[in-house]
């Protein structure tokens, strides 16, 4: 598994093919960008500020990409999530699953990210026309982490 | 038998540091209350991490509970609920 937490932008191509390397076994690939709107809850968002909790964070999601690998029949995952400053159109986070059908690779792509977004200290602070707020956690994305909460395994 | 307190986000603005080191009167204690002694400091503490906010708390990087035991050497994290992705 691979789990980065960086300021720099990422190249979704170089990422994925870098991590399939030559890997025969790999049918599918599935992943997910999150990136930054210009718009939360009917305000403009002129940027945003991520922070997160050096050593935790990376732990967290790495501990999630164990359960995952636990869960589907997946060969690897990979995520990748930017901190510092970012603007509306930046990338914020990249979650690749290989294994060797799309089902269990989309399940997983799926699970990582419900759990990064209720489990993984990170925290993001945006800047609209009323000035900086934190954004605060939704009761939604507890609800799609919930999902999952039914132990299953392979 | 101090131990490290770490705060981040709006917690760390609310309490004005981002940690600190926290001498405990017991050996032993739980999440619930080291909070509980924290918020008895009154000021600052007591604002940020009072009855109704929303904290989640860490003990050495690790999710914790209200019964999660602290002890001298830890290092326990307050944040507010997690926003990344």
């Amino acid at each position: 598994m691979t789990v980065r937490v960086q300021q720099e932008d990422f190249d979704i191509g170089a990422e994925i093919a870098a991590f399939r390397s030559a890997d025969p076994g790999i049918g599918a690939i599935a992943s997910f960008i999150g990136l930054v709107r210009d718009v939360n809850k009917g305000d403009a968002v002129a940027g945003m500020t991520l922070e997160h909790y050096p050593g935790m964070t990376e732990k967290a999601l790495a501990r999630i990409i164990a359960e995952a690998k636990d869960r589907w029949h997946i060969i690897d995952a990979l995520v990748i999530h930017r901190v510092g400053e970012l603007k509306p159109l930046d990338q914020i986070v990249l979650v690749v699953v290989t294994g060797a059908h799309r089902g269990e690779a989309f399940a997983a792509c799926e699970f990582i990210m419900d759990y990064l977004k209720t489990q993984a200290p990170f925290w993001k602070k945006e800047q609209t026309p009323q000035g900086a707020r934190w954004v605060e956690a939704r009761a939604s994305d507890d609800q799609a982490a919930e999902r999952w909460s039914e132990s299953r395994t392979k | 038998m101090s131990i490290r307190i770490l705060y981040f986000a709006r917690l760390r603005e609310d309490m004005g540091i981002a940690g600190e080191m926290f001498d405990l009167p017991t050996v032993t204690c739980d999440v619930k209350s080291l909070r509980a002694q924290l918020i008895a400091r009154g000021g600052a503490s007591s604002a940020a991490l009072g009855q109704g906010k929303a904290v989640r708390v860490s003990v050495n990087q690790d999710l914790a509970r209200d019964d999660t035991p602290v002890k001298a050497g830890d290092e326990v994290a307050f944040f507010p609920p997690v926003t990344g992705g």
